[in-house]
């Protein structure tokens, strides 16, 4: 799963180009970018409660509500990355950040969990609608795609 | 990570103050183990509970819980005063520990003392691996032997004098290793909990803070530390501060997601890994042991 050089030469171009924009406009531009991508995490998370709680049979299993909410966790998980992850808003940089420097230095393997994590989300979307056995099967694919990124990505709670 | 720098000082110079005799490493009975048939089945949960694979696998490996693990070791421990390697645990016969006896193997998971005799530093866990019972010693030790060996040589730790003085930790030992359980209960199930948190899983040498010398501060067991990278804290899970289920807790220990489907990161993802691959009844033990903790805020 490796993006195209044109692809990630395009990611890195962009990045820094919002980067020095941030920059030159201090904090409240940084500021905003570790809000705005934690807002993402939590339209993430919070349509991948609503599946997990179907597949721990806490809420009754609903084709239509569970095809919602893997579209929208589908959705949430593809925003473009290069205005959310902008260098310098790393833990330590920007109050409330838990992101960790390598996200930056080893950009290329954020990447490569970022995608790992559409292609969880996309999976769901074929099974949620499915039948409860299918959405249980693709809830491990969700659950092991979070913690890939946040084990090397995540710093600790501030 | 700062205490280390702090112990080595402090213990450089006890040990030549006190004396040979406090420092001397210990051995292990004739009797340890005796009549124990290694079962290599268990002895896989043991390196899961142990998480051996989270610091002696390669740092560059893929963590990909399928393929057997490479204990080639390399993972390296930045500390302020230098920085420690782990080393190829690899059942290699020239660069692992392919050669070495049953016994050998125990006095270092459990004395951290190696084959020549040698104090290990505390950064390897044994503090906490010392609880485990002989038989489970012995049975890590055959699955150990059953994993693909690796050529790659130890890096020597990059730390300097006096803190390379390996004798004096044996006085470290002598004040803060406690063969005693912490938390005392009847319940067989909190017992079982306690065997694996207390010991192999060793989850206070990351959620308990240390003293100046780098002891675990037993009145705030699992009440949270600030974390060795110098960032942020490591939570405290005592019921003071954590309100969550046991129900909770098992399916943080199983998919690492948090009752509100946060994701465990860091460190704890790994735990989660580890833990994920032990029997739920050991998951449920651990649960019901996070739940019997002294609330300390
Ligand atoms: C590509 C990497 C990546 C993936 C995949 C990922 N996360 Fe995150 N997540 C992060 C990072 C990095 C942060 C911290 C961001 C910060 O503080 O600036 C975070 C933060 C969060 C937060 C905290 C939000 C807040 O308001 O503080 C939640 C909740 C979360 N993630 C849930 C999830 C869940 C659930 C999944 C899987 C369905 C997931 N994440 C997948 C990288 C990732
Ligand atoms: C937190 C990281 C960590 C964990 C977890 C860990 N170790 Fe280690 N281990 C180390 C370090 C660091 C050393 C080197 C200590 C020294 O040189 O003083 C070491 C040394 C060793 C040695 C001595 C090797 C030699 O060549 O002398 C053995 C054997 C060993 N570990 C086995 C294990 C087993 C088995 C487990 C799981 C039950 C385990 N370790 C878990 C960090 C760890
Ligand atoms: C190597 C260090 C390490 C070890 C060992 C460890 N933990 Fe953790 N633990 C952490 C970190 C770091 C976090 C914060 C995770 C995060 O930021 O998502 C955490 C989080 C947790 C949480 C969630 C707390 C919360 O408020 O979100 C629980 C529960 C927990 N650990 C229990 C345990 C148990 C039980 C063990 C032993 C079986 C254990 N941990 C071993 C480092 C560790």
């Amino acid at each position: 799963m490796r993006l195209s050089s044109l692809a990630m030469t395009t990611l890195g171009v962009t990045a820094v180009t919002v980067a020095a924009f941030a920059a030159s406009h201090a904090n409240p531009a940084l500021e905003g970018a570790v809000k705005a991508r934690n807002a993402q995490m939590g339209m993430i998370s919070y349509h991948t409660g609503l599946l997990g709680s179907m597949a721990k049979g806490e809420t009754p299993y609903d084709a239509a509500t569970a095809t919602a909410a893997a579209e929208n966790l589908a959705a949430a998980a593809s925003m473009n990355r290069a205005v959310l992850w902008i260098a310098g808003t790393e833990q330590g940089a920007v109050a409330g950040s838990r992101a960790k420097a390598e996200i930056w230095s080893d950009a290329a393997g954020f990447e490569e969990k970022a995608i790992g994590l559409e292609t969880a989300a996309a999976a769901m979307v074929e099974a949620a609608g499915t039948d409860l056995e299918a959405l249980r099967g693709a809830m491990k694919g969700v659950g092991d795609a979070c913690g890939a990124c946040h084990k090397p990505y995540r710093g600790p709670q501030n | 990570m700062r205490w280390v720098l702090r112990v080595g000082v402090v213990l450089a110079v006890l040990a030549a103050g006190l004396g040979w005799v406090l420092t001397r490493p210990a051995s292990l009975p004739d009797t340890f183990a005796a009549g124990h048939v290694p079962d290599p089945d268990n002895g896989a949960l043991i390196f899961h509970a142990g998480g051996c694979a989270s610091c002696h696998t390669a740092p560059e490996a893929e963590t990909d819980s399928a393929a057997l693990p490479i204990l080639a070791g390399g993972l390296p421990f930045v500390t302020e005063f230098g920085t420690f390697y782990a080393p190829n645990i690899s059942p290699d016969l020239d660069q692992g520990i392919g050669e070495w006896s049953a016994q050998g193997f125990a006095r270092a998971v459990t004395l951290g003392v190696s084959p020549q005799g040698q104090h290990y530093y505390p950064a390897f866990p044994y503090a906490a691996y010392q609880r485990a019972t002989p038989g489970d010693v012995i049975d890590l030790f055959a699955y150990i032997q059953t994993l693909p060996p690796s050529e790659v040589e130890n890096r020597p730790h990059d730390v300097g004098f006096p803190f390379n003085i390996r004798r004096g930790l044996g006085l470290w030992k002598r004040l803060f290793v406690a063969e005693d359980f912490v938390v005392a209960t009847d319940n067989p199930v909190v017992q079982r909990g306690r065997y694996l948190a207390e010991g192999l899983a060793h989850c206070a040498e990351c959620h308990t803070s240390r003293n100046a010398l780098g002891g675990l501060d037993r009145t705030g067991w699992m009440a949270g530390a600030p974390n060795p990278s110098g960032k942020g804290t490591i939570p405290n899970i005592t019921p003071a501060a954590l309100e969550w289920s046991e129900a909770d807790l098992i399916a943080y220990f199983t998919s690492g997601f948090t009752p509100d489907y946060d994701s465990a990161g860091g460190e704890m993802a790994e735990v989660v890994e580890n833990l994920s691959q032990l029997p739920e009844a050991d998951r449920a033990a651990i649960a019901a042991y996070v739940k019997a903790l002294p609330a300390i805020p």
